[in-house]
């Protein structure tokens, strides 16, 4: 076991670094599980990112080797706390994988419903149609009752 | 001024009450509020009569310099007087105007009265803030009581409309407030106008900026179109806001701020301009108006136009006659308005062609109205003539506005005759209307207002008397209020006006088509409607191209942003470190190679298994990485939980399909890589940078010595958690537990609590000696038993048990502690699981998951609690020595009970999984009809 002075080496930075690339790569694609098993790379490349910032060293436990030797316990605790988490998520994101299946037969993400409504309304050139319906002015004797923006600015459109 | 407010406020709450005890008759009651405002001015005519102040000031946000800084003075007088005269004699006409029984009146009499409150604040504020904040308030409850009628589209887009624009310009106004105030030092009016104004160009940018609120919330051009709108209201709420108060805000404004910023830049010409805009546009488009209250509100336009010319003037004589204006506007103003609400109530129309005949038929309504638009034309002796008089005299040395000012006035002229015309004519060609004697109770109130209007006109001297401090402000005044001043200028002009206006109506045939014709710039709405439907176009297209409603784009846009900034921030700085070794034990090479490989093989995997067990590789590998770095713990955790991962994949893998669907475009995947290399990329950079970039000594430097001195233990990592950082993994455990709970609700469709799966009754009798070695084996399908399986898990349970609690006894001193112990037994579990089905599962777990987690945090919790009873501070350890017999002298430490309460957690959460991913998912199966598939068990043919 050296002694980790120098700070972290070329090669565990390298495998941070694949762990993190792949991770994200599946983070992406829409497949529950895909996403679930970019999580859990994702996880460990963080992890071991956490790790390197502690110096390398031999377990800290007192009395095997003066405390200099010894590796850094914070990072160690944090990691330790993160691993279980990550695993905890795991079942969770498991779960609603398989509750997705349950119910729809697969376990994509679908597309928001109302943010494709909007999408679709931008691309017809539209409002959203809050608040248009309702009484028109004639039965409404007490009211001064102006057109709905919309109808009116589409009638102006036909006459022109 | 306080009591006031307060009284207000009271009123405000206890009108639910009170309407829903007497009906329409609380409204009686609830006037008392603001009559007391009225009495309150009147009573404090002397001390605002010679100049004078009524200041009041209590503390309420010290930090901020912001008191309750409350002043009245001549002008403020002045609108306390009107909002609280005008609105108890509304709140008297309300009894009346509305039946028993109205919907919503509870809250239209509390929002009516809190409205009171509200303008009551705004003019007696003297801090600038405080101001702004009563300014809001009665925005909002014009909101309110503008769309009274919640069922009506009118009504609802009326208030809205009223909402934005005034609102917006509220904001513009504060924004001007802060840079006055900013400049001067100091919010409280009374303190910004003692000294003269530091100039600048942020006095042009904060004038600009207050007169676009004014002028909003006055609806004067280019702010209009919102108050024609707002008749959406009941009659008496435009009576009252629309007459006397909210509109008289901006109004109020003017006045209150000119003195001091009138001389400054922009102030003169803006006023000037958008006020005799609004005059002559508005009185033009009164002409056009069949419905009363619309001729009303166009009118009433039209003179807010007016009101900010004079008020916005800035000299002694023009300000004498602006609030002169203001009064006279506000009494014939309401008159007419109340007016126009009896004749709605008894002739049941107020439009002026379905009208004919009633001034006969209620002598007394007409009356009252004659002397209400008499003011409102300036006919001598009525205060209007007198303040119109005024007006017209104060420009007489400024010929372009006095010709705006003098066309403005016989617009108002004729727009009056046409009122009283349309009201009470008796026309040819429509049947006379029948009505029905208006009730006193409404008529009075419009009465007195009227009666006022017209006594002030030969009392002129002396009410000018009382409002000449206001004048003062800006110069000595030379000028009086009186009703003959003898042959001036001004005397001619008002006959010119008056016949100009008589002119008007009388050729009002020949004048149609004009009308209809020219209706800009306040005629109609489509300005309001222009911007809000380009508004609501540009967000549907911004949210439509942002908020696409993929995950991957969400992500990808997260992720890109993380590679562009502190990527960037990374290249320009080049925070790493040269010279950097490659390992530091070639081992670390080979796992770094294994972990790639097998990285980068799982994202090209088209198989879950597959996939799952490369992601696990490089779990191992990570965990002997840890093992390499000197992290004996980690590494252990991440072992155990790599290999319950395992197991808890397969588990729903089971039901999944076997392969992955299709796989997108090809273009977007390279698109996901690019982005994953990137983030790779930046990360590996940070890492590189993290390393370098420690500059203080770590605080774990005392760790070691800490953990032995006062944890009472030799393994650092597990003391940390347990003791010098037992707060985290507290707050972890919490995290388990909702995970668990979590897991378990997504799967369970009912409570997961209630009797645990039993074997269906006895699957061996007494007689039968044959070994039997796991009991609920027997209930699994031949097909998926195994002999040597559940024969190997049957001898060696117990001895893993045993394991995990040597683990968590141990941990304190070396390797291991309540969570690797914890991961143990759940393996243990899920062998059982595994070899013997969910009947298995409940008898070698007869307890409920929740009781096993509750219990765990539970214990934690205790440990906590008993460091705080024994040391003083919770989750402290505790040495305690002790003596047993054969085993002599040990010692406990406290913190092992907390390590016991994780390790509880995590068996919980292992045995939660397993009961939901496991067992119910193995009852669905069943329940669907399936055959359980065992997992050996190769589906080929069956992907997706």
């Amino acid at each position: 076991m050296t002694r980790g002075e120098a700070g972290p080496t070329l090669v565990l930075v390298i495998a941070v670094g694949v762990l993190v690339a792949t991770g994200v790569t599946l983070l992406l694609e829409r497949s529950l599980t895909r996403i679930l098993l970019g999580v859990i790379l994702l996880g460990n490349g963080v992890n071991l990112l956490i790790l390197l910032g502690g110096r390398s060293g031999a377990a800290p436990l007192v009395g095997t080797v003066p405390a200099s030797a010894m590796s850094d316990a914070l990072p160690q605790a944090m990691v330790l706390t993160a691993v279980v988490i990550t695993f905890g998520l795991t079942a969770f994101l498991l779960a609603v994988a398989y509750r997705s299946w349950y119910l729809s037969g697969d376990d994509e993400v679908q597309d928001d419903l109302e943010d494709r409504q909007v999408v679709r309304l931008a691309e017809r050139n539209e409002v959203s149609t809050a608040d248009l319906g309702g009484e028109g002015p004639d039965n409404d004797p007490e009211q001064v009752d102006p057109e709905p923006a919309l109808r009116r600015l589409r009638r102006r459109g036909e006459e022109q | 001024m306080l009591v006031l407010l307060i009284l207000h406020l009271v009123a405000a709450l206890s009108a639910p009450l009170l309407v829903r005890r007497w009906g329409p008759r609380a409204c009686l009651l609830l006037a008392l509020a603001p009559a007391a405002t009225f009495g309150w001015a009147v009573a404090h005519t002397g001390a605002v009569r010679a100049g004078g102040a009524v200041v009041e000031t209590y503390p309420w946000v010290p930090e901020l310099q912001l008191d309750v800084a409350l002043r009245v003075t001549t002008l403020s007088w002045l609108m306390l007087l009107l909002v609280g005269g005008v609105g108890a004699l509304v709140l008297v006409y309300s009894a009346r105007y509305f039946h028993a029984g109205s919907v919503g009146l509870a809250r239209f009499a509390a929002v009516l009265v809190a409205f009171a409150g509200a303008m009551v604040g705004l003019v007696v504020s003297d801090d600038l803030l405080l101001l702004y904040v009563f300014w809001e308030l009665t925005t909002v409850f014009s909101y309110l009581l503008i769309g009274h009628s919640t069922e009506r589209r009118s009504s609802r887009w009326a208030a809205a409309q009223a909402l934005t624009v005034t609102t917006l310009g509220g904001l513009a106004m504060l924004v001007g407030f802060l840079l006055l105030g900013h400049h001067v030092g100091s919010y409280r009016w009374s303190v910004v106008t003692a000294a003269p104004l530091p100039g600048g160009g942020y006095l042009v940018v904060a004038v600009l900026l207050v007169l676009t609120g004014a002028l909003a919330k006055s609806a004067v051009f280019p702010f209009t179109s919102w108050l024609p709108v707002a008749m959406a209201a009941p009659t008496p709420v435009s009576a009252y806001l629309h007459a006397a108060a909210m509109v008289k805000a901006g109004v109020f404004l003017v006045g209150l701020l000119g003195p001091a910023l009138a001389p400054a830049g922009p102030w003169r010409p803006v006023t000037v301009v958008a006020g005799l805009v609004t005059l002559v546009a508005g009185g033009w488009a009164a002409l056009r108006q069949t419905d009363l209250k619309l001729l009303l509100a166009y009118g009433t336009v039209s003179q807010l136009g007016l009101l900010t010319v004079v008020l916005g003037a800035g000299t002694p004589k023009a300000a004498l006659a602006g609030v002169a204006m203001l009064l006279a506007h506000a009494l014939f103003k309401a008159a007419l308005f109340l007016v126009v609400g009896i004749l709605d109530h008894s002739a049941g129309s107020r439009d002026l062609r379905d009208l004919s005949g009633v001034g006969r038929s209620a002598p007394v309504l007409a009356t009252v109205a004659a002397l209400a638009a008499a003011s409102m034309a300036g006919v001598p002796p009525l205060l209007g003539f007198v303040a119109k008089e005024a007006v017209l005299g104060a420009f007489t040395g400024r010929p372009v506005v006095l010709a705006g000012l003098v066309v403005g006035s016989a617009l108002t002229v004729a727009y009056s005759i046409r009122f009283l015309w349309g009201a009470f004519a008796s026309r040819p060609g429509v049947e006379v209307t029948d009505v029905e004697p208006p009730p006193a109770a409404m008529l009075v109130p419009p009465a007195l207002l009227a009666v006022a209007g017209f006594a002030a006109g030969p009392a002129a001297g002396w009410l000018g008397g009382l409002l000449r401090p206001y004048a003062e402000l800006f110069g000595p005044v030379e000028e009086k209020l009186a009703l003959w001043h003898g042959p001036t200028a001004a005397l001619g002009l008002s006959a010119v006006v008056l016949a100009g206006g008589v002119v008007l109506h009388l050729v009002r045939g020949p004048l149609a088509p004009a009308l209809t014709r020219l209706r800009a710039p306040v005629g109609g709405n489509q300005g309001y409607e222009w911007i809000t439907h380009r508004f609501d176009r540009f967000a549907i297209e911004v949210t439509g191209a942002t908020q696409r409603g993929a995950l991957p784009q969400y992500l990808g846009t997260v992720l890109v942003v993380l590679v562009l900034v502190p990527g960037g921030a990374m290249l320009l700085t080049r925070p790493w470190r040269t010279g950097i070794a490659v390992w530091d034990n070639p081992t670390q090479l080979v796992v770094c190679v294994v972990i790639a490989v097998a990285a980068l093989l799982a994202v090209g995997a088209r198989r879950r298994l597959t996939a799952m067990l490369l992601v696990g590789v490089t779990g191992y590998g990570t965990a002997m990485m840890f093992v390499l770095y000197g992290a004996p713990d980690v590494a252990l955790t991440q072992f155990l939980v790599e290999t319950a991962t395992i197991a808890v994949f397969v588990l729903v893998l089971r039901r999944l399909p076997e392969r992955f669907s299709a796989r997108p475009l090809r273009r977007s995947r390279w698109v996901r890589r690019g982005i994953g290399v990137a983030a790779g990329l930046v990360m590996a950079g940070l890492a590189l940078a993290a390393a370098g970039a420690r500059r203080e000594p770590s605080v774990s430097a005392a760790f070691p010595d800490l953990a032995v001195a006062q944890g009472y233990g030799r393994n650092v990592v597990n003391v940390t958690l347990v003791d010098i950082r037992a707060w985290d993994t507290m707050g972890e455990i919490a995290v388990l537990v909702v995970t668990a709970t979590g897991v378990a609700s997504l799967i369970f469709e009912r409570s997961r609590t209630g009797p645990r799966p039993r074997r269906p009754g006895p699957v061996r009798s007494r007689r039968d000696r044959r070994t039997v070695w796991l009991r609920g084996g027997a209930t699994l399908h031949e097909r998926r038993r195994s002999i040597v399986f559940e024969v190997v898990t049957r001898l060696i349970f117990h001895t893993v048990l045993l394991f995990s609690l040597f683990l968590l006894f141990s941990g304190h001193n070396s390797p291991g502690g309540g969570f690797s112990g914890g991961l143990v037994a759940g393996l243990a579990l899920t062998v059982r699981y595994l070899a013997g089905g969910r009947y298995e599962l409940a008898e070698s777990a007869p307890v409920g998951a929740g009781t096993v987690l509750g219990a765990g945090l539970a214990v934690s919790v205790g440990s906590g609690a008993l460091g705080l009873l024994l040391s003083g501070q919770v989750l402290e350890s505790v040495k305690i020595n002790l003596w047993l017999p054969l085993v002599g002298h040990f010692y406990l430490v406290t913190s092992l009970f907390f390590d016991i309460g994780v390790y509880l957690v995590v068996v919980g959460l292992v045995l939660d999984i397993l009961r939901s991913l496991g067992a119910e998912v193995d009852r669905h199966v069943e329940a669907a009809g399936e055959p359980a598939r065992g997992l050996a068990v190769q589906r080929e043919g069956e992907s997706s």
